[in-house]
């Protein structure tokens, strides 16, 4: 049954990723990559990596489209013909896959519990981590304290891109203009149905940031998720509203806060005689101090990419407006 | 993940290649992920009575993954879109003749 579901959704991928060559419309073939981000996703729900579904769907589906459509604003949404062959692409492009496969055929077996990727450390954070750190999730337990190194890294790779796209967008705090109201700021439906909906989305970010020890989901996600509300904001009251709400100097501040906060909790506990990002000494019980360490950091994670994803769909937003205008 | 390495090599829109990539990024996580899978085991969430487990180490890696690809993916766009205010043009071919008149 788990393979015919497979089957069908790798079908349909397929479909999705070869129809986006041929269109020359990128409003569409962006919308069929949130469609590919979200097929994706459920096959990442069929081979159990549930976590990962849920960070493919909000960050993939969900920011990555809006980001690509905030550029489609800026450049337009046609591709023109293009003038030189195709078949000297195509020729690499088979080579390369027929090399791909090559190298597949030396694969070991689909889901056989003794392959070598099952047999260092996966055991060990398996049996071990419920006893260690206490948590039923043991992705939230590799992730924010066997690897929490790696996590820090990726904080802060996101914090960079962050600088990169202030450094190459920068926002500019709009004075109040006076264009008529139009669009989506004139539709009552959508101010209503906003208004209604931006609290449950927050509420579920934050579920999905203090519940992601014991479910999936986590400080990504959640900060995700709540930068996507308001998103919704921005794309229905408008940037110079949403600027009141939560201003850009507000956020740029609330991004460094959420890398210090993880950082800091580093430097505190080999402050108490550990090592670095070494939870258990937090409290006098280890267990207790990795529950300590792990929601903090995750907190950390959780603002930092919310201040970073809402922060860069700003810097898009308002070179958007700044082109209307002019 | 063929088709996401076609659409990066011949297409000529920028932002066209960027979804590209991003479709060809999507493909390599899905073969990461798929290496973890274990038969007859669940998500690694620690219920009572289940004792297989499918491996949660690629999917902590995966799932940092995805957030660095947003992360750079955003960087690009950003690039795409000075490109395209200091050029006029998002179409790879069309720069060739532009570059003369700097």
């Amino acid at each position: 049954m788990g393979d015919l579901i497979d089957l069908v959704l790798l079908a349909m991928l397929a479909i999705t990723a070869l129809q986006m060559i041929f269109l020359k419309d990128l409003f569409a073939v962006v919308m069929l990559f949130g469609i590919y981000s979200f097929l994706s996703a459920l096959i990442f729900i069929n081979l159990d990596a549930v976590d990962v579904a849920f960070t493919e769907a909000s960050v993939g589906a969900g920011i990555s489209t809006v980001l690509m459509l905030g550029t489609l604003a800026l450049t337009g949404r046609k591709e023109k013909k293009s003038s030189h062959s195709s078949i000297l692409p195509l020729l690499v492009v088979c080579i390369t896959g027929a090399a791909l496969i090559y190298g597949t055929l030396d694969m070991p077996p689909f889901g056989h519990p003794n392959n070598p990727i099952h047999e260092h450390v996966a055991p060990r954070y398996i049996e071990e981590s419920p006893k260690e750190i206490g948590l039923p999730n043991m992705v939230t337990s590799v992730l924010a304290s066997y690897r929490g190194f790696d996590t820090l890294g990726e904080t802060v790779v996101v914090f960079a891109a962050l600088i990169g796209v202030l450094a190459l967008l920068g926002v500019r705090r709009q004075e109040e203009n006076d264009v008529p109201e139009s669009g989506f700021k004139a539709h009552h439906v959508l101010h209503v149905v906003a208004r209604f909906f931006i609290p449950l989305i927050i509420l579920f970010a934050l579920y999905v940031q203090f519940h992601g020890d014991f479910g999936p989901g986590g400080g990504f996600q959640a900060g995700v998720i709540a930068a996507a509300a308001f998103i919704l904001y921005t794309l229905v009251f408008g940037l110079s509203r949403a600027f009141a709400v939560v201003g850009p100097k507000f956020l740029q501040a609330l991004a460094s806060i959420g890398v210090l906060l993880y950082a800091s909790v580093g430097f505190f506990s080999m402050y108490k005689g550990g090592q670095f990002l070494d939870y258990s000494k937090l409290a006098t019980d280890p267990i207790v101090g990795q529950h300590y360490g792990i929601i903090i950091i995750e907190l950390g994670v959780g603002i930092t990419v919310f201040a970073v994803m809402l922060s860069i769909f700003y810097a898009f937003g308002s070179q958007a407006e700044r082109s209307n205008i002019q | 993940m063929m088709t996401g390495f076609y659409i990066v090599i011949s297409a000529n829109n920028l932002v066209k290649k960027i979804v590209g990539l991003n479709v060809f990024q999507t493909s390599v996580f899905m073969l990461y992920i798929s290496m973890g899978k274990v038969n007859g085991g669940t998500a690694p969430i620690l219920v009572e009575g289940v004792t297989t487990y499918s491996n949660p180490l690629p999917h902590v890696l995966i799932l940092t993954a995805i957030v660095v690809g947003v992360a750079t993916t955003s960087v690009g766009l950003a690039l795409i879109i000075r490109i395209k205010r200091a050029y006029g043009t998002v179409e790879e071919n069309e720069f060739e003749n532009q570059d003369d008149a700097i």
